[in-house]
């Protein structure tokens, strides 16, 4: 990090770490105990030790003066690095509480270690550190090679993604100290909330500032992709949190929201996370490198524009369908359905676009795995929409709605597609980013990818038949009319599929194992810049 | 259109603008109107808000993640009718900061425990869940029985309050003194506590153990007041049926 920055940018990183610090010290001694004290050392510990590394390179020799000339891909580099540690910690937790739901007594007698908080441990870090890391980096890269210009400064990059790795560790440590917002996918506290806020206007500042630089005439749709992720998460985000401290000294707070407010501004925000976390930005590394890696242009131009704004413009209305047959009133139920419904023709154009992009280029996919995870990501992504705006109708959620049918479809999207999509760009950065030609392991690329599809598959499967289970059994009722089956017996017909849950996130935990083990091989010994052009954007038709 | 997208893509800040409309719209028509709903939807006379206690509990429902497996939310559907009790209205949380209606049922739904159970069942079934059911994949939560730590509660009420709650001030001062009032009925603070919240909150030493006022007293506290603050939807069904 530090022999990329000039000497008056590491100057200038002394004085921000100097000023995290003593934001820390402040946190810590205004709280004086409990959650936010802790957090308050965390920030002081992580200031202090950048201001050390960085005052320390003072004195060491600045860049090479070409520097401004060549695309700055170090943030990218330890992007993917914490990617890759999120995945692991995030994954991990994930297998480990699958398994706590098959064998309950194994959980330790220690509230940290409890499923309840482990749970967001796993949501949080594997979507907002596995995911959100995987985005900040692809988007550094993709915004310079589509706009062939350096990001705007050399600085800001750093703050983006140490910053918001402080607000993802804040969160995670928070739960399992018992700190919860309790609002599924924005549990984190509001000084969390808020430091992410500042981070986030950075990163919106620095996508901006590089796209006016850029050197050609049209933003590439990736961009637009990117775009939408940073601006609508930042609107959802404010929203929904919007919260009232108890005390500015404590975290605890309580949203601004109550009842039916909150459960549909929760519910927007619930689900435009997946739309524009979860599938926006990972639609924008899609567009991005599955033609890089097939060398083939998108298939058409015409059919992205439509599926972007008609991904933007619908799923803002589709909150709404997670509150089917609750208090909500009726008319706001039917238009969620309605838009869910509309949804799946852009989202089923994004995907056709992708896989259509691939037709002339199936030989590579049948010969490069890395390419092959893209296509199944994009096969996950269409089938997951499928899914998605079926489990909308109202009678279908009846059934679906607070069973495992839902977990099921959750990680037919996420492993099948997010986490697909990330591995293709992974394995499509890595050796670029260090000089190579080719990952260290071409037989652990295979490897993993078998083990991630069959891991995706028992995962989903398993998940469809518990659910489904589930609700038929909820809902039986025998000739007298007396509900069939007490709850816990719906409980007890679990057990099977939790056990297969759990073996197949083994298998997919296993792949992303063998993939952190590759990049790092990959990485290490790394040979000088990215060997690459600039992609020529293909103009409009 | 092509002609105007082409161009569209060349303006980031023209970009930005679109995508900010687009991304507004829903939003906008489907959040708006439930802020006039407080006045279509009326809040039942009889709608309580929870006690000091009740609410520590109830902090303490969200901390553990006990709304990760089990909803508070009976939807409107026969079989939930049989299982649970009346579905649940808008009203019931209106004074929910923040509602905890759940979204996955690995445990039963909570919107009618209430009354359901002894509090000795409950205290029995939260420290070591297969006691009580066997086949119980819940976990155990044997560091409830902690003393409780009420001191921010009055900070909580008070805020609260601000955000719309009813409590009024001495509710707000008296809070922690009413924490320990609700958990022991034979103490003289006793006086004061159904003074300002009723007779209808119950008054026992929730976990059998008078000498501590612990974490357990307030979830059961919690648990128990749990579908009880109005009995809005029991009318609300009855008017159903006929
Ligand atoms: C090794 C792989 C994984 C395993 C074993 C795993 C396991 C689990 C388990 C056991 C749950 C709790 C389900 C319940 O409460 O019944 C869960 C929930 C969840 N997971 Fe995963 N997970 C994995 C990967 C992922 C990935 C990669 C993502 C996202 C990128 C993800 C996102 C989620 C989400 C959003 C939920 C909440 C679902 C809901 O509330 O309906 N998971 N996961
Ligand atoms: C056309 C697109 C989609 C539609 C219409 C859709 C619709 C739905 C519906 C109806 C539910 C169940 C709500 C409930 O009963 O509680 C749901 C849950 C969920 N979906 Fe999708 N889905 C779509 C695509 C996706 C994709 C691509 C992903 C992941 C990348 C995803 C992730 C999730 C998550 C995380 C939940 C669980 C939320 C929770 O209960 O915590 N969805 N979706």
């Amino acid at each position: 990090m530090t022999e990329t920055l000039s000497i008056s940018e590491r100057r200038i990183g002394v004085v921000l770490s100097v000023l995290l610090a003593l934001t820390g010290l402040v946190m810590a001694a205004a709280a004086r105990h409990g959650v936010m004290s802790t957090h308050g050392f965390m920030a002081l510990g992580l200031g202090i030790g950048l201001a050390f590394l960085l005052a320390g390179a003072l004195h060491d020799p600045e860049p090479p003066t070409d520097r401004l000339r060549r695309y700055y891909d170090a943030p990218t580099r330890f992007g993917i690095v914490m990617t890759l540690i999120w995945a692991i910690i995030g994954m991990g937790i994930g297998v480990w509480v699958a398994a706590l739901l098959y064998w309950p007594e194994a959980t330790p007698p220690w509230p940290a270690t409890s499923f309840g908080r482990l749970r967001p441990v796993h949501t949080t870090g594997i979507i907002f550190g596995f995911g959100g890391n995987a985005l900040v980096a692809t988007s550094f890269h993709v915004l310079q090679r589509t706009s062939r210009a350096r990001l705007a400064d050399s600085v800001s990059p750093w703050v983006v993604l140490i910053g918001y790795n402080l607000f993802c560790a804040w969160a995670v440590t928070g739960y399992l100290m018992g700190s919860t917002q309790s609002k599924e996918y924005a549990e984190a506290e509001w000084y969390a909330d808020l430091w992410l806020v500042v981070i986030w206007v950075t990163y919106f500042a620095l996508y901006i500032r590089t796209l006016a630089r850029r050197n050609e005439p049209h933003i590439y749709v990736a961009n637009w992709y990117y775009l939408a992720f940073i601006l609508v998460v930042a609107m959802l985000h404010i929203v929904n949190n919007l919260a009232l401290p108890v005390r500015w000294t404590a975290a605890e707070s309580f949203p601004v929201w109550s009842g039916v407010q909150d459960a549909m501004v929760q519910w927007w925000y619930g689900h435009n996370a997946v739309a524009f976390f979860l599938t926006a930005g990972f639609l924008g590394m899609l567009y991005y490198f599955l033609p890089v890696r097939s060398g083939r242009p998108i298939w058409s131009y015409r059919l992205s524009i439509v599926s972007f704004w008609g991904i933007t413009f619908f799923y803002i209305w589709v909150g709404s369908h997670h509150l089917h047959y609750t208090a909500l009133p009726y008319w706001a139920q039917t238009l969620g359905m309605t838009f869910s419904v509309m949804l799946l023709v852009p989202s089923w154009a994004s995907a056709g676009n992708a896989i259509a992009t691939l037709n002339g280029a199936w030989h590579k996919v049948r010969d490069d795995a890395t390419l092959r995870f893209m296509f199944v990501a994009a096969v996950f992504y269409g089938l997951s929409t499928f899914e998605g705006s079926f489990l909308a109708i109202r009678p279908v959620n009846s059934l679906s709605h607070y069973t495992d049918w839902t977990v099921g479809h959750v990680h037919s999207g996420t492993l099948g597609w997010v986490a697909m999509i990330v591995f293709g760009a992974i394995y499509t950065l890595v050796p670029q980013l260090n000089g190579k030609t080719e990952m260290a392991s071409l037989r652990a690329v295979e490897w993993h990818f078998w083990l991630a599809v069959t891991g995706t598959l028992v995962y989903v499967v398993s998940m469809w038949n518990a659910g489904i289970t589930q609700g038929l059994m909820w809902r039986a009722y025998d000739e007298n009319g007396a509900l069939s089956y007490s709850f816990v017996q719906s409980v007890e017909a679990m057990a099977p599929y939790y056990l297969l849950r759990t073996i197949g996130g083994g298998l997919f935990l296993t792949g992303a194992a063998i993939c952190a083990w590759n990049c790092r091989a990959t990485m290490r010994g790394a040979a000088g810049h990215a060997a690459d052009r600039p992609l020529a954007v293909q103009p409009a038709e | 259109m092509l002609k105007l997208h082409y161009n569209l893509e060349k303006v980031s800040m023209g970009l930005v603008a679109a995508i900010i409309v687009a991304a507004s719209i829903g939003g906008i028509v489907e959040i708006a109107p439930l802020f006039t709903i407080d006045k279509t939807v009326e809040i039942p006379e009889d709608l309580r808000s929870y006690t000091p206690l009740e609410l520590a509990g109830r902090e303490i429902y969200i901390r553990e993640g006990c709304y990760a497996c089990h909803s508070q939310m009976v939807r409107s559907l026969a079989d939930e009718l049989d299982r649970y009790g009346p579905y649940s209205l808008a009203a019931e949380s209106a004074y929910d900061h923040p509602m905890l209606w759940g979204s996955k049922r690995t445990g039963p739904d909570l919107a009618r425990l209430g009354g359901k159970y002894s509090d000795e069942w409950h205290v029995a079934h939260l420290i070591d869940p297969r006691s009580v059911v066997p086949a119980s994949i819940m976990p155990s939560y044997p560091w409830l029985t902690r003393t409780l730590d009420t001191d921010l509660l009055s900070d909580a009420l008070a805020t609260l309050a601000r955000l719309g709650v009813p409590y009024d001030e001495d509710m707000i001062a008296a809070a922690e003194a009413d924490a320990l009032a609700q958990s022991h009925p034979d103490s003289d603070a006793v006086d004061g506590f159904l003074e300002r919240y009723g007779e209808r909150p119950a008054t026992r030493v929730f976990d059998g153990d008078p000498s501590r006022l612990t974490e357990i007293d307030a979830l059961v506290a919690y648990l128990q007041s749990l579908g009880t603050l109005t009995d809005a939807p029991y009318r609300t069904l009855a008017e159903d049926i006929q």
